[in-house]
This record gives C-alpha cells, sequence and structure tokens, in this order.
C-alpha cells in the first residue's frame, strides 16, 4: 500500500486522476447527475492527490520520476519541487469550487454539449499538474501544448461564429508562439547546456555569452504565450467568449498560471537567478512586463464588458509574477510566487461574480451594474473582496504577493519597477472601484425595462452553487492573507532560501 | 524451416508477384481480397526477421539464382533498406482490410480483382526497389511499380482521374528514362551495376570521367526527384492523389515516394557519396534550398485547398520537404531526422488518407465545405485524424514532433539558425491548414448534406485507429522509429568519403 502512494506515483497520479475521470464521464453522459459526480469526485481525488504531496515537499523531499525515455536525450519526468507544488495546490483546491460552480452555471444557463464541457475541463488539469509538476523543458512543453489543445474546444464551446473566431485566434497564437520561439529556446537549451532537466540554480551558467542568453530568454517569455506578455496577450480577451467557469478556472487559473509559473520557473531553474544578474540581461524584460502592466491596466479601464475588463486585469496583473522574476531579487522571486497563488484565488471570484450577474440577470457590461449590489449582496460582496485583492490592499492575499514584489524593487533600486507597481495600484483602483461603487451607491434602473417582454425579476441571487463558490473563494482570498505559511514557506524554498 | 530462412530475400518479392499472377485469373473481388489480405500478412513477418537479422549480423547479401555478383543480381538487406522493406510492407498490411468495403464501394465488380492484381504488383516493385542491390533490377522494379501505380490511379471513380493517371504515366515515364540514362552512363564509366561494386569502382575512375559521373548523378536525382515528388517536381501528385481511389491513395502515399527517396539516399549515400567528396558539389544546398521552397510553398497552397484529399496531396509536398531537408542536412541528427519522418509521414499519412476514405464512404464527398461539423458523426475517425493532423504540425506527443526535433537539432549542429526558425515556421503554415479543417469539422453545426453519415464501419475504422494510435505512440517509444533510423544514419554517414 505504502509502494502505491509512494510521493513519486502521487506525482503521477496528479495527472492519471483527471485523466481517467475524463475517460468516465463520457460514460455517464445520458446522466447529468452521475455525470457531474463523477467530476466532483475526481477534483477531490486530484485535491486529496496534491496536499499529501504537501508534506514530503515542505520536509525537503523533491520527488521524481522518469516515466518514458522518449529518445537519449528527451524523456517524460517529473519533479515535485516547491512552485509547481504551490501551483498544483491552487489549480486543484481551486477545481473543486470550480466544478460546483459549472454545475449551476451550466445547469442555469442551459448549455448544450455538457459532456464534453467536463472531459475538456478534466484533461485541462490533467494538462495543468503534467506542467506543475514537469520535471524538465520537453515535459514542460508537451503539457504545455496539450493545455492549449484540450482548452481550444472550451473556448469554441457556444459554437457561434465569435466563438470560432476567437477560438482560431487562440489556438494560432498560443500554438503558434510555441511552436516558432518557445520550441527553438529549448532546442537551443538542449545543444547549449546537454539537458533540460530543472536544476536549482539553473544549467545555463557558463554556458554562453550575455547576449545568447538575452536573446534565449526572449524566445522563452515569448514564446510563453499563455503568460499573456504584450503582444502576445490577445487571445486573452478572445477566450472570454467561452462560458464563464472556464474564463475562471481555466484563464484566470490553470492556463495562464501555466505561462507565468513556466517562465518562473525557467528564469530560476534553467537560467538561474544568480546568472542572469551577473549577466544583466533582464532589464528589458523588466521594461517589457513594466509596459504591459501599465499598458493593459489602461485599456482595462476603457472596457465596458466586464469579463473583457477581468481579461485585461489578467493581463496585467500576469505581468508582476514576470515583473517580480525580472527584478532578480530573491525577495521578489518569493512574491512573484505568492502572487501566482493570490491573484488565482481573487480572480477566480470576480469571475464567478461575473458569471453569476449573467446566470441571474443576463447582464455582461459594467454599465448596465447599476444598484445590483443591493439585488445580489452575496456576489457583489464577494466581488468587493476580489477587487480589493487585485488592488492589493490588506486584508486579501494580493497584499502579500505586491508587498515582496516591491521590496525587492527597492532592494535592488529598480526605481522603475517600484513605480510600475505604485502607479498600477492606482490603476487597479480606477477600473475596479467605479463597478464596487455603481452595484452598491447607484440607485437601481426603474423596474419594467425589460427587452424580452418578460418582467424582469428584482430580487435575488444565482443559483446556490454559483453563490457557495463564490464565497468559498472570497473567503479563500481572505484566508490566505490570514495564513499565508504554506505558500510562503513553499515560495521561499524555490528559491532556495 | 532452415531451408527457408536464406531465401527470406527473394520470398520477400517474388511471394506478392506471385500473388499478382494469382489474383489476375481471378474474376470477382472476394477471392481476390483474401487472397491479397493473407499476402499483405505474410509481408510483414518476413521483412521483420530481415531487419531483426541485420541489426544482430550485419548486412545481409543473397544472390539471386546463385550468380555471383557483381555479375548476377544481388539482394542486399541493411539497416536502412530493413527498415523501408518494413514500413512498405506493415503499411500495407494495416490497410489492407480497409480495402475490401472502400474498394468495392469506389471500383465496378468487374475490376476489383484487377484492382488488387495491380496493388501487388505495385507492392512487388516496391519491396524490388528496397531490397535490390542492382541498379538496373531496381529501375525493372520502379517501372513495375510505376505501371501498376498509373493503373490504380486511372480505376479511381471520377473521369478526372483518367487524366490524373495520363500526366502521372508522361512524368513517371520522364522520371524514369532520366533514372535509366544516369545508371547508363554510370555503367558506361564503372562497367558495373551492382551498387557496392560501383561505388567501389568510382573512386579510382571518376577523376578522368568527372563530367560523365556528374551527369550522372544529375540524371539520376532528376529522375528520382520526379518519383518522390521533390518540389518543383512535384506536380503530378496532387492529381493523382485527388483522384485515385481512397486506399490506394492511403497506400501510395504511404510508400510509393518513400521507396523512392529511399533510391535517392542511396545513391547520394553509398554511391556517389562514398565515391567522391561530394562536398565539393553544391548539392546539399540545392536539396535544402528545394526542400525549404517545398515546406512553405506546398504548404501555402495547402492551406487554400478545397478538397481535401488535394489539401492532403500538397501537405505530403511539404513533409517530403522535411525529409529531403534532412538528406540535405547530411549529418547525423539531420539525417536522423529526414530517416524517421519517412516512417512518421507515412504513417501519418496513411491514417489521414483512410480517414478521409472512410469519409467519402460514408459522406460521399470530400469537399471541405460540405464535411461541417462531420466530426460529431464520425467521433472516433476524426479523433484519430485529429490526432494524425496534429502530427503533421509537429505537436509534442506526436511522432512528428520527434523528426523536427531531430532536423532542428541537425541544422542547430551546422549553427544554422535560421534554418531552425524555418523549420518550425512552415509547421505554423502547417498548423494553419490543419486548424482550418479541424474548425470545420468539429465546430460548425453539421451541414445537411451529411445527416445520414454515421461512423465508419469497423473494418473501416480499425486500420485508422491502429494507425493514427501510432502516430502518439511513436511520439513517445522510438527505439523502433529513431534507433534504427540513427543507426541507418550512422551507417550512411560512415561511408561517406
Amino acid at each position: 500500500m505504502t509502494d502505491i502512494v509512494s510521493p513519486e506515483r502521487l506525482a503521477l497520479m496528479s495527472v492519471l486522476v483527471p485523466l481517467v475521470g475524463a475517460l468516465i464521464i463520457p460514460v455517464f453522459r445520458a446522466r447529468p447527475n452521475l455525470r457531474e459526480t463523477v467530476t466532483l469526485t475526481t477534483a477531490a481525488g486530484l485535491c486529496l492527490v496534491t496536499f499529501s504531496l504537501l508534506g514530503q515537499v515542505l520536509s525537503g523531499e523533491r520527488p521524481q520520476l522518469t516515466l518514458i525515455d522518449v529518445t537519449p536525450e528527451l524523456s517524460v519526468a517529473f519533479k515535485v519541487e516547491p512552485l509547481g507544488m504551490l501551483f498544483a495546490l491552487v489549480a486543484s483546491a481551486l477545481w473543486v469550487v470550480n466544478s460546483i460552480y459549472s454545475i449551476g452555471y451550466m445547469r442555469a444557463n442551459h448549455e448544450p454539449r455538457q459532456t464534453g464541457f467536463y472531459v475538456c475541463f478534466a484533461l485541462a488539469l490533467a494538462s495543468t499538474m503534467g506542467v506543475a509538476f514537469a520535471g524538465n523543458l520537453f515535459t514542460l512543453f508537451l503539457f504545455y501544448e496539450a493545455l492549449t489543445l484540450v482548452t481550444y474546444p472550451l473556448v469554441t464551446h457556444k459554437g457561434t461564429p465569435e466563438a470560432i473566431r476567437a477560438g482560431r485566434l487562440y489556438l494560432l497564437l498560443l500554438l503558434g508562439t510555441s511552436l516558432v520561439l518557445f520550441l527553438p529556446a529549448i532546442i537551443a537549451t538542449w545543444m547549449l547546456a546537454g539537458t533540460l532537466d530543472f536544476t536549482p540554480g539553473g544549467i545555463l551558467a557558463g554556458k554562453a555569452s550575455p547576449v545568447v542568453l538575452g536573446v534565449l530568454l526572449a524566445l522563452f517569455v515569448f514564446g510563453i504565450g499563455k503568460a499573456a506578455v504584450m503582444p502576445v496577450h490577445f487571445w486573452l480577451p478572445a477566450a472570454m467568449v467561452a462560458p464563464t467557469p472556464v474564463s475562471a478556472l481555466l484563464h484566470a487559473v490553470a492556463v495562464v498560471k501555466a505561462g507565468v509559473f513556466a517562465v518562473l520557473k525557467i528564469i530560476v531553474l534553467i537560467f538561474g537567478i544568480d546568472t542572469l544578474s551577473e549577466m544583466r540581461q533582464s532589464t528589458w524584460l523588466t521594461a517589457v512586463a513594466a509596459t504591459t502592466v501599465i499598458g493593459a491596466s489602461l485599456v482595462a479601464l476603457r472596457q465596458d464588458n466586464l469579463k473583457r475588463r477581468l481579461a485585461y486585469s489578467t493581463v496585467s496583473q500576469l505581468s508582476y509574477v514576470i515583473l517580480g522574476a525580472a527584478i532578480l531579487a530573491p525577495i521578489s522571486a518569493i512574491g512573484a510566487g505568492l502572487h501566482i497563488a493570490a491573484h488565482a484565488v481573487s480572480k477566480i471570484t470576480l469571475f464567478f461574480a461575473a458569471g453569476s450577474i449573467y446566470t441571474a440577470r443576463h447582464l455582461t457590461e459594467i454599465s448596465q451594474l447599476d444598484g445590483i449590489g443591493r439585488r445580489m449582496p452575496w456576489t457583489m460582496g464577494a466581488f468587493a473582496v476580489g477587487a480589493i485583492g487585485m488592488i492589493g490592499l490588506p486584508p486579501t492575499a494580493g497584499f502579500l504577493g505586491k508587498w515582496f514584489i516591491l521590496q525587492g524593487a527597492m532592494q535592488t533600486a529598480n526605481w522603475l519597477a517600484v513605480g510600475v507597481i505604485v502607479l498600477s495600484t492606482v490603476l487597479n483602483a480606477g477600473y475596479f472601484l467605479p463597478i464596487v461603487f455603481r452595484a452598491f451607491f447607484r440607485a437601481p434602473p426603474a423596474i419594467g425595462h425589460s427587452h424580452d417582454g418578460h418582467p424582469r425579476e428584482t430580487q435575488g441571487e444565482a443559483p446556490w452553487p454559483i453563490v457557495a463558490a463564490l464565497t468559498v473563494t472570497a473567503t479563500a482570498s481572505v484566508a490566505l492573507f490570514l495564513f499565508p505559511e504554506i505558500a510562503f514557506t513553499l515560495s521561499k524554498m524555490m528559491v532556495g532560501r | 524451416m532452415n531451408a527457408v530462412l536464406p531465401q527470406l530475400p527473394a520470398l520477400q518479392v517474388v511471394i506478392p508477384l506471385i500473388g499478382a499472377l494469382l489474383a489476375a485469373f481471378m474474376r470477382r473481388g472476394g477471392p481476390a481480397f483474401v487472397l491479397t489480405l493473407a499476402v499483405s500478412w505474410t509481408m510483414p513477418f518476413i521483412a521483420i526477421a530481415l531487419l531483426l537479422q541485420t541489426l544482430t549480423t550485419g548486412p545481409i547479401s543473397y544472390h539471386l539464382g546463385g550468380w555471383e555478383p557483381p555479375w548476377g543480381i544481388e539482394y542486399r538487406v541493411d539497416a536502412l533498406n530493413g527498415f523501408v522493406l518494413v514500413l512498405v510492407s506493415v503499411v500495407g498490411a494495416v490497410i489492407m482490410p480497409f480495402a475490401r468495403r472502400s474498394v468495392g464501394l469506389e471500383i465496378e465488380e468487374s475490376r476489383q480483382a484487377w484492382f488488387y492484381c495491380m496493388y501487388l504488383l505495385c507492392l512487388t516493385g516496391l519491396l524490388g526497389i528496397a531490397i535490390t542491390g542492382d541498379v538496373f533490377n531496381a529501375f525493372v522494379f520502379l517501372e513495375i511499380s510505376s505501371l501498376s501505380s498509373y493503373v490504380l490511379i486511372a480505376l479511381g471513380h471520377d473521369r478526372r482521374a483518367l487524366l490524373s493517371a495520363f500526366q502521372y504515366l508522361i512524368i513517371g515515364t520522364i522520371g524514369a528514362t532520366f533514372y535509366v540514362i544516369g545508371i547508363g552512363l554510370l555503367y558506361l564509366v564503372t562497367g558495373s551495376l551492382n551498387l557496392v561494386d560501383i561505388a567501389a569502382r568510382l573512386g579510382s575512375v571518376w577523376p578522368e570521367n568527372s563530367r560523365a559521373v556528374v551527369a550522372a548523378m544529375a540524371f539520376v536525382t532528376a529522375g528520382v526527384s520526379l518519383k518522390l515528388a521533390l518540389f518543383p517536381l512535384h506536380a503530378w501528385l496532387p492529381n493523382a492523389y485527388a483522384f485515385a481511389p481512397s486506399w490506394a491513395t492511403a497506400f501510395l502515399s504511404a510508400t510509393a515516394t518513400k521507396v523512392a527517396i529511399y533510391l535517392l539516399i542511396r545513391f547520394y549515400f553509398s554511391v556517389f557519396g562514398a565515391a567522391i567528396e561530394i562536398d565539393l558539389l553544391p548539392i546539399g544546398e540545392i536539396v535544402i534550398a528545394l526542400s525549404i521552397a517545398a515546406m512553405f510553398i506546398a504548404s501555402l497552397i495547402a492551406v487554400f485547398e478545397k478538397n481535401l484529399k488535394r489539401m492532403l496531396a500538397y501537405s505530403s509536398v511539404a513533409q517530403i520537404g522535411y525529409i529531403t531537408l534532412g538528406i540535405g542536412l547530411a549529418n547525423q541528427a539531420g539525417l536522423t531526422g529526414g530517416l524517421v519522418h519517412v516512417v512518421n509521414h507515412a504513417l501519418m499519412k496513411a491514417t489521414l488518407f483512410l480517414a478521409v476514405g472512410a469519409i467519402f464512404y460514408r459522406a460521399g464527398t470530400v469537399r471541405l465545405d460540405d464535411l461541417a461539423g462531420i466530426g460529431r458523426k464520425m467521433p472516433l475517425t476524426m479523433v484519430a485524424f485529429s490526432v494524425a493532423a496534429l502530427g503533421l504540425v509537429g505537436a509534442p506527443g506526436t511522432s512528428g514532433f520527434i523528426s523536427k526535433w531531430y532536423l532542428a537539432v541537425g541544422a542547430l549542429d551546422k549553427g544554422w539558425w535560421l534554418l531552425v526558425f524555418l523549420i518550425v515556421g512552415s509547421s505554423l503554415i502547417a498548423l494553419v491548414y490543419v486548424g482550418r479543417v479541424l474548425e470545420v469539422v468539429w465546430l460548425r453545426e453539421p451541414a445537411s448534406g451529411i445527416s445520414v453519415a454515421q461512423e465508419a464501419p469497423p473494418s473501416l475504422l480499425w486500420p485508422i485507429l491502429v494507425l493514427g494510435a501510432s502516430t502518439i505512440y511513436f511520439g513517445f517509444d522510438t527505439d523502433w522509429t529513431t534507433g534504427i533510423a540513427g543507426q541507418a544514419a550512422k551507417d550512411l554517414l560512415g561511408g561517406l568519403r
């Protein structure tokens, strides 16, 4: 028994559990309740698997397993290291919540092809776990591409021409950048270092000139389109055409975090923070991340569609992580790790709220939200908590990540980064607080102006699974502020402190 | 048994030849099919036995009729052509069950036995080219395979098949003529027709006959390149593939061009390369330039093709470009990549063309516009199609990725950065034409014309699934593909002067 659940096996099981779930779900396609039970069981099982790995990782073990040697130089291998552990914990825990939410959302909105939806969702989680526990660049690349492919049907789920167009952009941009930039970077890394394994301290120290390393870093950063660094961010707003549970878990947590996680991991475990800071090859990366943080915020200010505003906010927040990595101070890399977790719980709350409003009221634009807080107090209360997390104020986890990144920026006297963080905090407030203000302090529009002839309901929240889910995540973003030990310890371990 | 084993090289060719004779005496399709199936299923055993033997004990030399080479005809099996024999015979065996229903639908009863007869002749020719060590014998087999493939193509149900076959006949005959002129010149210079013998003699006689030798090389190259559809000598291929019976297209695309590629490799590395310092001639550069042109131009044409079969045919021209690129690179990694792509592409294209055949069987059309939503009607067929199509793009986890990895490493070994980006850049075009098809077949609402279509029957479905699975299998387990290709590449490069 102990052998079956050895830590090495657990890493593999984290990929296999959702995969098996995806195979079982279609069996019950005619019986929705059983089908959803399978999803929930799988999600809970995955959560159990990742949490049972946590103890091992915290006690300093790094379980690893080589599954297949594809060729002498390429192998599918897993290695549980702290940052991947953190990412896997966040994604698997939020999948449980998101599954509850999905059931409420998909049923209330009478979405078609729900079996396919849940299958792809489980496959997406399997790929995410593969990214999180990848032991080398090839494995990372393999699951990274798989994640794009299995989320494509989710983006195009509605089947409308708009959805198909968005899917086209999604596929071309994500697969395109990864094939044309990411893959050559991997090949070059192999040629330079003779290995692709993630190794503490990096594998490229002394292997190439600063210029080559700089080019290589650029190939990685822009090749990993999921990190949504400008100008390869267009796919993310386009992907908002998907049903809200997809936007919530995948395009606020799993997919985008897979991107920034990969960048962070490559900077720390392939290049090595020390190597990069000796080479002074990250000034431009700071600039790119800074531009994305500010640029995306400015675009977000002007979006009236709620989900699009959230998407641009995500683009902006993701570059915080890149910024934290690019500052190249260990403390800001810790901040980057924390921010991955903090942004995840806050942003999923915001998307849950957006979906809740859509389900209960069929509203999608911010200008329609006058007074909605009085009708949907739970939803908008959670939204407010999420917004505070985005701005980065206590008592939410968003504060912690920003604080550490800021500290690192000050330590290294990186005044550009300091300025960007301060300015973007103001901008975040500028595009989130008006929504909260509008929802709670403006008078609701007069009753009876309905567009579809039916009398508009004046009271009422979305179905209970939706409300439950968003309450849980809002609470989690506060809880993560109060009890950040696990996330903090894992992030610290990542940079070897 | 001991009496049979030494005769295996002859049996590899004689069995299908006798099978063809017997089939010619049959009137009805059924018995001819059973006979052909039996022959097709015997071939892989012989080929695999030969390959295993040559891998353990070195090249096998078989003297046909007991006549000593170089006067008699020698059959010579080493890692390279053992590999090709296995490929051709296994593809033939796996796709054979598909033929009964598909041929039954597309070809009238009275001609079915002829179809099988022609297939067996074609198989004889292809296996013969691969196994023989005599250049004139290779010409005879080249003609056998060509003549029979003209007939196979002309049996297509569309009347344009006749024109395509005629077109191919003209071009194919020119190619064969060029080839025979080339080997004629070699015979004049060396006085021998045996490959090994020519290579041995050429080294001493070529300085005073350099013009004749260069001319021989040019004629052989041009002649064989016509057969393998090296850009821009590919004009015959799209129509031939588009109008041939579905099953014949699958067989020819997987085997005929591949055997021609083998012949080119044999001449370059074992004859000219072994005797002459081939680097003195710009032949590698020319081949690389043409390969790149094929990868880009043919892919771009494929993007705009409306007929699925023609689209795949242009994709074949582009993919052959990858193979010849590996030949042009002529280093260990590059040549391994080219050789392994011979197998990988054969398996992928066989899957794709069989799937198209199954679509035609059920829906009666292969025009992309008519196939909207066919994925929902024929899910298993289209899943296999999609997997193989992603293999064309080179997604990680498919065999196509392995090929491209080696090709890119081969390019980097030469320090050709730009070429790496050209390789991955052309994959991007493949992504466009593949993505376009996937979008139509999976995301559009099913078209009215295919409303009655349903999943393909088992005899059609199984070959498709087996071949489709091989795309994934050889993306992870490459002992049989890159292992042997690497060995063959090492032998070939080791023989270079």
